[in-house]
């Protein structure tokens, strides 16, 4: 029975890494660019969220004109916006300057690289503003659980759970059946034929950014409401988690991501319960390792994604 | 000389060794983003030796050094079968494994680090940097810099050209495993401790950033790189209850928090990093510009002529 509680906890935490890993393989799989700023903005929606439900966000520029406090799930609402900005915000520095101008090894690695910058900045102001300190997320009471055949299921952790899959199922529709998603899927397979046929790259390449944002604020605040605590440092962990979970399920598959990250979150929960919760990064790391060299296409990944040049 | 410039000596020191170290498999084209997990596999190499066995540093370092690039020439084969995003994704997660190897380690110390008897003065590794510096401008100007820059630019053609592409860059990379190899055994003997908290996935990034930001062209970017990420927070050290004032001011940030100063650093490494991949790609120091500054303006000619617009 330990075990079974285990095993649905692990799926509880595998859904957040499903979110993170969703919007990490949505932007390799149609950008090939491999967005190291996720993980902040991860970060950056749990901080805001808290921040905007206890202080209140002073506006820019304009001292003394505060935002909030403001209850939960307001804060919610403008931390989630936040991060989708933010994302637009890191799309006009990063992918919009790529210039493949000699084409060399490394030049499709210039956005990768920005991102990395991105990721300092964004990490670091948080902690600059509100300091290096867990914090107590006040949102609604995250024990609230009901109990089937004698395993705990926490009411929030369910409800995310639902929400996550609800949104990784409509993102799925979006790209199969949508104009956008049909643009979108075009720039994946080959951006200059989609150029050629009429699909505007400047301004599909945005939306994927968006999209970004918005799986990330989402994954963020779920986790905030989840587990009831928020830190600068939340991002690192999750982040890494879920490129493993990404790489395992296929880069540039949804499905894929959604599966690894599942199985990252039951390899975690499982690791523990066996061998302590020491072992847990060998276990992720070595998982992702050997996957990497035995079959780098993951599980549902295609060949040519994370070679071809935009 | 005063203990403040020797500590700021030493840590110059080390950030140019593994400015190197980073430096070498990139000049082939490979994106190396695991730096700290070699790095701790030689301090934490050195530092067993000399507190287990009581070695001296002339036996340590050299082993760390073997020990890294045997390590590096081991992993390079299947991770040099993965290419772009996969390799630097590799190349991290292989940095991750050997943090939590050593986490769960009990012979290493796990959580508690390892602290290192045999200690050294400054003048050790500024002498290793020195020699790292020579040994790698040296590389850079003979046939084998020549084709890792060819194998870096095209390496389609610089294979049908009849050089062997694979062993080249494999060649780089335990090179730069040992130098890597090299700085964290300097590091464990300057600094008496090494604890695995310390060689975490920000110490990888910083390293790359900064290579990136002095440019891989020449053997004068990875210099002035690791240069100017040393010596900005001395700098900072004038220029931050300035910049404090201003940003309270600016964005109205309640005071009395604890953020550490090197949060800063990291924020105005940030802002380069992202300028600099807007502007200028190729990293501050360019061949273009090393030439001109040696007034060869023939080099100059043929450079643009060579690079397609």
């Amino acid at each position: 029975m330990l075990f079974l509680q285990q095993v649905s906890n692990g799926i509880m935490l595998g859904s957040v890494y499903v979110t993170v890993a969703v919007a990490f393989t949505l932007t390799i799989g149609v950008l090939n660019f491999l967005n190291f700023t996720i993980p902040t903005l991860f970060m950056l929606a749990g901080m805001l969220a808290w921040a905007l439900s206890t202080w209140g966000v002073p506006t820019w520029g304009v001292p003394f004109v505060h935002i909030g406090p403001m209850p939960w799930q307001a804060a919610l609402l403008f931390a989630v916006a936040a991060t989708v900005v933010a994302s637009l915000l890191v799309e006009r520095f990063t992918f919009r300057f790529l210039k493949t101008r000699y084409g060399d090894a490394t030049e499709h690695a210039i956005p990768l690289v920005s991102s990395l910058g991105f990721l300092l900045i964004i990490e670091n102001l948080v902690r600059i503003g509100y300091g290096t300190d867990t914090q107590r997320f006040p949102g609604p009471q995250a024990d609230m659980s009901v109990n089937i055949g004698g395993i705990f299921l926490r009411v929030p952790q369910l409800v995310s759970l639902v929400i996550v899959l609800g949104i990784v199922a409509g993102l799925n529709w979006i790209l199969r059946h949508s104009r956008i998603g049909r643009g979108l899927r075009a720039i994946a397979e080959n951006p200059d034929a989609a150029n050629i046929l009429g699909v505007q790259a400047n301004k599909l390449v945005p939306v994927v950014f968006m999209l970004t944002g918005l799986l990330c604020g989402l994954a963020g605040v779920l986790f905030a409401i989840n587990y009831g605590e928020v830190s600068p440092q939340m991002g690192d962990d999750i982040g890494s988690k879920a490129i493993a979970g990404m790489v395992l399920g296929g880069l540039g598959s949804i499905w894929g991501a959604v599966i690894g990250g599942l199985i990252i979150g039951l390899t975690e929960m499982l690791t523990i319960h066996f061998f302590g919760a020491d072992t847990v990064q060998v276990a992720v790391w070595g998982l992702l390792l050997l996957t990497l060299f035995l079959r780098p296409q993951g599980l549902f990944g295609h060949h040519s994604i994370g070679k071809g040049k935009l | 000389m005063s203990g403040y410039w020797s500590g700021i000596l030493t840590i110059l020191s080390i950030n140019i060794i593994m400015a190197y170290a980073i430096f070498l498999p990139v000049a082939t084209g490979q994106l190396n983003l695991g730096g700290a997990g070699f790095q701790a596999v030689g301090a934490y190499g050195a530092a067993f030796l000399s507190s287990k066995y009581g070695l001296s540093v002339w036996e340590t370092i050299p082993f760390a050094m073997a020990l890294t690039a045997l390590v590096s020439f081991l992993i390079a084969f299947p991770l040099l079968r993965t290419k772009g995003v996969y390799l630097v994704l590799a190349t991290f997660a292989f940095a991750e494994v050997v943090g939590g190897a050593i986490l769960n380690s009990t012979m290493l110390g796990g959580p508690m680090g390892l602290s290192v008897p045999a200690f050294v003065e400054y003048q050790v590794p500024v002498l290793g940097a020195l020699l790292v510096t020579i040994f790698i401008f040296y590389l850079m100007a003979t046939r084998f810099g020549l084709v890792m820059r060819a194998a870096h630019d095209d390496d389609v053609v610089t294979d049908l050209m009849g050089v062997n592409v694979r062993g080249i860059r494999v060649a780089a990379f335990t090179i730069g495993g040992a130098l890597a190899g090299l700085a964290g055994a300097l590091y464990a003997h300057s600094f008496s401790f090494v604890e695995i908290q310390g060689f975490n996935a920000s110490l990888s990034i910083y390293v790359l950033l900064y290579v990136l930001l002095g440019g891989t062209q020449t053997a004068w970017g990875p210099l002035a790189g690791a240069l100017f990420f040393t010596m900005l927070p001395e700098a900072l050290r004038v220029a931050l209850p300035a910049l404090k004032g201003w940003m309270g001011l600016a964005m109205g940030f309640q005071g009395a928090r604890t953020a550490p100063d090197e949060s800063w650093r990291f924020v105005i490494l940030g802002i380069l990093t992202v300028l600099m991949m807007m502007f200028r790609s190729e990293g501050l120091i360019t061949r273009v510009m090393v030439e001109k500054l040696r007034f060869r303006h023939h080099a100059v000619r043929l450079a643009r002529v060579d690079a397609p617009a």
